[in-house]
């Protein structure tokens, strides 16, 4: 990296000492943040560290293009602070969970309303953004949906067909999951990291082991870390596949949709083999993994994984082949690669609107420092480019793991996790399915857990569906919601 | 020739629902477990083994009392069977699960060592809903693997359809509710409303240790202890989540369409 930064420097899943990171006054903060994402860095996660009444800042930053993760915090502040959102737009709804959490006000925020807590009336009660006139209509959609499906409120503003804004209002997933974890961690810690999103299991329960291990000062045995990344790389293809089904069922292209439903399930029941249970509960664990596979087992599952991949491949070419589907996926629920880069949006939505973006390549860490998964980029950010980076993911996971299972490690699966290191900030990041899941840690003088910081994929990602929905016939809303297909329990917590 | 490429796949590939209930049901994964057994006899003086490592407080042992097991609050980690000295809770492999009253889960003591299945809905209910059970599936917290393992039912594989269970769009449309998560405060009225709207008579079903108990977030203020806390539950399917052959049985079991009862029947569960 060429140029100086005043924040502090460490790579994904290593730790700093709290006393290490920059503190700056609270201005000074905001500016310096500004100042890198001004020039194009990401907000991985903002957020507040309770410093008795007061209030301290903390700001992760992902310089993607220098493989480096930037950390500051501001001096202790009461009351309120400047918001940053009218001029970073990536701000958005980290300064809203701010003022939900601590009661600090983000001054000028332009849409500041709490971002899962019900106070008292439920989450969706409110105000919502309005457009008025004799022509607009609103349609009102949830929490409980059509199918089956997680709860969320879709407040729509429409002209005719036309969707003009759509306001999501989530949390009624809410858990409390992020509150719980003060004074840990505790004995369900790690099965509640394990359902932070029950479809992200892998990714969240590895970053919570890598966030362990790097405040602990140790690292997974070499084969643990590469039983995480195979089982990472099935989560993705069976969501992957599941979405390219589900698409494909959303216009009414049922081959490829009956089809997908029954691979997605073959690929759940690969990581059931590792470990019993298709969401892959059970497997990661701080210090490895729960689970070994013999020769006997892993060539099981080589055997499956190229019949499902072979499948999945047939699937995918009645799709591409059929011209309804590309005029239904085409110039559908579009989103700028501007807009993209501004709301900071990340994984598979981000890289199909051409951004190289992909945790895995910017940032690797555990097996991926060994062994690179090419990055799956499209250009157009519609539906039809979200599906394809979807497509293509599925090939270089599959590519992925023919060559990994190969590759395996000898040694140990799980090493004695060592006390975690006191007064300590830690980051994770991991690329989920959905893209980056991003866990910060800080400790406190006894080694606990003094505060954590759970920032799924979605978290960032369903401000790009409003946006991909804004000029789009509200009949398309199926389509564009199945081609993010966001977790509403992973942005609730 | 895109078309007939589609149809002659589809032709080659046949028939992909599987036999069952006709036929054996699908195996299980191997390291799966299946249902939980507890011999409390078993257990050494003084021991609470079970208990320290458990994290959903579902194994209690109030001593001297012997242990007790609520596989309603169990999601099913298998700590407990690994950390018992005696084997006095061991996993039974079965995935038959589902029972029609809450105190049906509770394992341990002489005569209770395994759950008791759920009988068939009475002769009224099983007349209205026996060849057609219409459902609105209501996530309150779930954290989406219930709701997928639920969802996946509806495909070829499994193909629900065929015993006229489907999920339907509206409450006004369903003869009861399938809940999972474990109700958060934020999802409580919106469950209820969904409830009232559905017309009587009407079932609720359970599905999963939130909805049954809470799961790994019983205690936290934010939700509710299942969905038994808010309404009567006539369904329990434990698991986290439970595998989807374990949701069809307590269906199937309920509804009166499977022929075999009871706990010593054959089921093929080993992994090909």
């Amino acid at each position: 990296m060429s140029r100086t930064t005043p924040f502090a420097l460490l790579t994904n899943s290593n730790a700093l000492p709290w006393a290490d990171v920059p503190e700056w006054p609270l201005p000074e903060f905001l500016r310096h943040v500004g100042v890198e994402l001004d020039r194009g860095e990401r907000l991985s996660s903002l957020f507040g560290v309770p410093e008795g009444a007061a209030l301290r800042l903390v700001a992760v930053l992902a310089f993607d293009a220098g493989n480096t993760l930037a950390v500051a915090r501001s001096q202790p502040f009461s009351g309120s602070f400047p918001s940053l959102t009218p001029t970073h737009s990536q701000a958005h709804l980290f300064e809203r969970e701010i003022w939900e959490q601590h009661g600090a006000v983000p001054e000028h925020h332009p849409w500041l309303k709490a971002v899962r807590q019900d106070h008292g009336a439920g989450p969706a009660v409110g105000e919502f953004f309005r457009v008025d006139g004799r022509e607009i209509h609103e349609v009102a959609v949830g929490p409980v949906h059509a199918g089956i499906i997680e709860p969320g409120h879709f407040r729509f503003q429409c002209a005719g067909e036309d969707v003009l804004h759509l306001e999501i209002a989530l949390g009624f997933q809410h858990r409390g999951l992020e509150e719980a974890l003060a004074g840990g961690p505790h004995r369900a810690t790690v099965y509640q990291m394990e359902t932070v999103a029950g479809d992200t299991t892998i990714a969240h329960a590895t970053a919570y082991a890598n966030v362990l291990e790097a405040l602990a000062g140790t690292e997974a045995p070499l084969r643990a870390q590469w039983l995480r990344a195979l089982a990472l790389e099935l989560e993705r293809l069976a969501n992957h596949t599941g979405d390219l089904g589900a698409l494909a069922g959303d216009v009414a292209f049922l081959p490829t949709a009956s089809a997908c439903g029954k691979i997605r399930g073959d690929f759940l029941n690969l990581t059931a083999l590792l470990c019993g249970n298709r969401f892959g509960r059970g497997l990661v664990r701080p210090g490895g993994c729960q689970r070994d596979g013999d020769a006997d087992r892993l060539g099981k599952l080589r055997e499956r994984l190229e019949i499902a991949l072979a499948e999945v491949q047939q699937a995918a070419v009645w799709l591409w082949d059929a011209a309804s589907v590309r005029t239904r996926f085409e110039h559908t629920g579009h989103l700028h690669a501007t807009q993209a880069a501004e709301i900071g949006l990340v994984g598979p939505a981000a890289r199909a609107c051409g951004l190289v973006r992909d945790v895995r390549f910017d940032h690797p860490s555990g097996w991926f420092r060994f062994a690179q998964v090419p990055v799956s980029v499209w250009p157009d950010g519609d539906v039809f480019a979200r599906a394809r980076v979807r497509w293509l993911e599925i090939q270089r996971s599959g590519e992925f793991l023919r060559e990994q299972l190969n590759a395996a490690p000898d040694g140990e699966m799980r090493s004695p996790l060592p006390a975690l290191a006191p007064d300590t900030l830690a980051v994770a990041l991991v690329e989920g399915w959905r893209g980056e899941v991003c866990h910060v840690a800080l400790t406190d003088r006894a080694g606990r857990l003094r505060r954590y910081k759970i920032t799924d994929p979605s978290f960032h990602n369903w401000t790009g569906l409003a946006l991909a929905l804004r000029g789009q016939a509200i009949s398309d809303f199926p389509v564009c919601n199945k081609s993010f297909n966001l977790s509403y329990c992973g942005f609730d917590l | 020739m895109f078309i007939y490429d589609t149809l002659l796949n589809r032709l080659k590939r046949g028939c992909e629902t599987m036999a069952y209930p006709g036929g054996p049901a699908p195996a299980l994964p191997d390291r799966h477990g299946g249902a939980l057994r507890v011999e409390a006899a078993k257990c050494p003086v003084g021991c609470t083994a079970c208990v320290a490592v458990c994290p959903t407080e579902a194994v209690t042992r109030l001593l001297p009392q012997p242990v007790a097991l609520d596989l309603g609050r169990c999601i099913f980690c298998s700590e407990c069977v690994q950390a018992c000295p005696t084997g006095a809770i061991t996993q039974t492999g079965d995935h038959r699960m589902a029972v029609g009253r809450r105190e049906d889960l509770l394992l341990g003591v002489a005569g209770r060592e395994q759950l008791r299945l759920t009988g068939a809905l009475d002769d009224k209910l099983r007349r209205l809903f026996g060849r057609s059970l219409k459902l609105r599936q209501v996530s309150a917290g779930g954290c989406a693997a219930c709701e997928a393992d639920t969802n996946v039912l509806g495909t070829i594989g499994w193909d629900l359809g065929r015993f006229g269970i489907q999920f339907v769009a509206s409450p006004r449309h369903a003869d009861g509710l399938l809940i999972t998560g474990p109700v958060t405060k934020n999802m409580e009225l919106a469950l209820k409303k969904t409830y009232a709207a559905v017309p009587e008579p009407k079932i609720v079903i359970a599905v999963g240790a939130c909805a049954i108990a809470g799961g790994p977030f019983v205690g936290h203020p934010q939700v509710n202890p299942g969905a038994g806390a808010l309404l009567p539950v006539d369904l329990f399917i434990p698991g986290c989540p439970p595998h989807p052959l374990t949701i069809l049985d307590g269906l199937l079991r309920m509804l009166g369409r499977l022929e075999e009862s009871g706990r010593n029947s054959q089921t093929n569960r080993n992994e090909p």
